[in-house]
């Protein structure tokens, strides 16, 4: 048996210096983060006005740009619509899997198609939207709605995995108690199993919208965009992401000082979204 | 299988003097909701087909190895070769890998082993936020920030290393690397938790043995946490590469969308990406370009799901070798990473 040796000062230097790489990696990951932020709210906040969200861009190029009233309504109604779509689809996929796919070769199929689904970029959906509601010519040029579909179709995968997560969760003693009980399995279903799993439901749906709120791409080809505010969803419509792109790209101050302003909106919208899916799934796991 | 003789079972209840429930509506719910899953399966196909029998025209003209391979991509003179895009994917891509997986990896190795437990919660949620802001507001920061402030670091880079290969000349203000330097910062929030979702999986066994032998913090990160995480960190990497080539606003903004190849990392470019959101609002009058124009989103279509396919290879391999394939563990931390 050798005696026990201290480290040598070598591999101690190395230790440190890795920690310290670490540290670093860690602090380098959050600059961005933090000059972002920095950022929209000294350029943003500058922006902002009553005026600001209560007019309509005017699509003027000298004198006032306008405001983003029309953005704001028109991205609070496609993400509504993308939400309504998705949400119940995805959720009924999920429970399909859980309850009688399970390990099923279809149901497997299934699963794998939902990945494929989360890894399409988000314009390509935009382009299959637009080839299949636009280009077939019978439904008519842009409208809100086909943005609606195309955000859909990004949100659908999102929730339907962190769904099925969720309901794989339920415990299965509820279930059996349930079903020994004679309740039907429609009825397990709807009066047991979906309002345990609520609370997760309700965070994966969430961040789905958020994240969809803020993709612009999808909206480009569908959804097009106007100036004026419109409650039509058979409409063309404006929406933030869309505002900003068009503004960042102008060589005028006070355009480029609404994308900030729309921008700042943009952002509060998802983090206030996505803080809250935060709480309620950190909330209801101190609960159970 | 199963679910029949569970339905015979229900039916013998009726000796305790109970109608049996009827069984209409619950048939009704296992074909809706079955059928909205075929539903998925049906729109995946549809979308595949659509986008092949519209990219067709521009396919036909210029010959599939002939669309991805020339080099020329000139709208005026309606010539159409994918080249100069696919490189410029996969050029800002590289750039984004190389910078964004050690950063995500490293931030990833502090967050499990080094962080004092105080921190740690607070530190992952912001790293998380990276993953909430938009695309759009990443490309407008880009362009005021990013671009006028890197460009005299960038001009000495240029300078100082003229000797590397693809390093030099005159620095234009939108190029290949501030385009990649985007994607790093929006990969390293999906890399990062997937790697530490991964690394939280190894045993505390193999690294109390490592620390047993004597072995400094960072030996036994290095002899048991990185070995045993592996697959699982490429199997990050890959998804972080995939949607790094299918960004597309934010490296819209900040590339230069300039459809040739640029000699020098730091030369104005075009993606895949790029080109269809740039182009396709002007190309509804030209048949030929907009078929040009859904042949590139196929391209980059093909490309994700080629790349996403590797990722799950790992991914799901890291998770065989561990629990034989039967927990899920490493699924599920995709599924919040997503």
């Amino acid at each position: 048996m050798s005696e026990l040796q201290p480290i040598s000062a070598r591999r101690r230097r190395t230790d440190v210096a890795m920690r310290g790489l670490m540290a670093a990696g860690t602090l380098l990951a959050l600059v961005p983060l933090g000059l972002i932020l920095f950022y929209l709210i000294r350029r943003g906040l500058g922006a902002w006005s009553w005026h600001f969200f209560t007019t309509d861009p005017t699509g003027r190029f000298i004198g006032d740009p306008g405001g983003i009233k029309s953005a704001l309504i028109g991205t609070i109604l496609i993400v509504a619509l993308a939400a309504l779509i998705a949400i119940p689809m995805g959720i009924g996929v999920a429970v399909y899997l859980v309850e009688y796919g399970k390990q099923s070769k279809f149901a497997n199929i299934v699963r794998y198609f939902v990945d494929v689904m989360t890894g399409v970029p988000s314009i390509v959906f935009g382009l299959f939207i637009y080839i299949v509601l636009i280009l077939s010519g019978s439904l008519g040029g842009f409208a809100a709605w086909k943005g609606s579909v195309a955000l859909a179709l990004l949100m659908l995968p999102v929730v339907t995995r962190s769904a099925e997560v969720v309901l794989n969760l339920v415990p299965n003693g509820l279930k059996e108690a349930g079903l020994a009980l004679g309740s039907p399995r429609w009825r397990l279903i709807l009066r047991v199993i979906l309002p345990t799993a609520a609370p997760g439901l309700v965070t994966g749906s969430l961040l789905a919208v958020a994240r969809a709120a803020g993709e612009t791409a999808p909206l480009l080809f569908t959804a097009f965009a106007i100036n004026a505010t419109t409650f039509n969803l058979g409409d063309q419509m404006n929406s933030l992401p869309i505002q900003i792109f068009n503004d960042v790209r102008q060589a005028q101050d006070r355009i480029v000082e609404r994308a900030w302003g729309a921008a700042l909106a943009l952002v509060v919208l998802i983090l206030v979204m996505t803080l809250t899916a935060r709480l309620i799934s950190r909330r209801s796991r101190t609960q159970t | 299988m199963g679910t029949d003789t569970v339905k015979r079972e229900r039916g013998a209840r009726l000796a305790f003097g109970r109608a049996a429930p009827s069984r209409v509506p619950d048939r009704l719910l296992k074909w809706v909701l079955t059928g909205l899953a075929g539903l998925i399966l049906a729109i995946i196909a549809f979308f595949f087909v659509r986008l092949y029998v519209e990219a067709n025209p521009a396919l036909t003209k210029f010959g599939h190895f002939g669309f991805i391979f020339d080099n020329e991509w000139n709208v005026s003179a309606s010539r159409f070769g994918a080249w100069p895009l696919i490189v410029g994917t996969l050029i800002t891509s590289a750039v984004a890998l190389i910078i964004g997986i050690p950063v995500a990896v490293a931030t990833a190795v502090f967050l499990t082993e080094l962080c004092p437990r105080r921190l740690r919660e607070t530190l992952s949620t912001l790293v998380e936020l990276l993953a909430a802001v938009p695309s759009v507001v990443y490309g407008l920061w880009g362009i005021f920030f990013l671009i006028p402030k890197l460009r005299p670091a960038e001009q000495w880079f240029s300078d100082t290393f003229a000797f590397l290969p693809f390093v030099g000349g005159k620095v234009a203000g939108p190029n290949y690397f501030i385009g990649g330097l985007i994607l790093a910062i929006m990969i390293i929030p999906i890399v990062s938790s997937i790697s530490r979702e991964v690394m939280a999986t190894v045993p505390s066994e193999n690294k109390e043995a490592a620390l047993a032998l004597g072995a400094t913090r960072w030996e036994m990160i290095r002899i048991s946490v990185l070995p045993y995480s592996r697959p699982g960190i490429v199997g990050a990497a890959m998804l972080g590469l995939g949607r790094a080539i299918g960004e597309t606003i934010a490296v819209t903004l900040v590339i230069g969308n300039s459809p040739n190849i640029g000699n020098a990392l730091f030369d104005q470019g075009y993606t895949l990406a790029a080109v269809v959101a740039n182009e396709f609002g002007e190309a509804a009058s030209d048949p030929v370009h907009r078929a040009a124009l859904i042949a590139a989103g196929l391209v980059l279509f093909l490309l994700t799901l080629l790349v996403n396919l590797i990722a799950r290879f790992y991914v799901v391999r890291a998770e065989r070798r561990r629990f034989g394939g039967g927990e899920r563990v490493l699924e599920e931390a995709l599924d919040k990473a997503i």
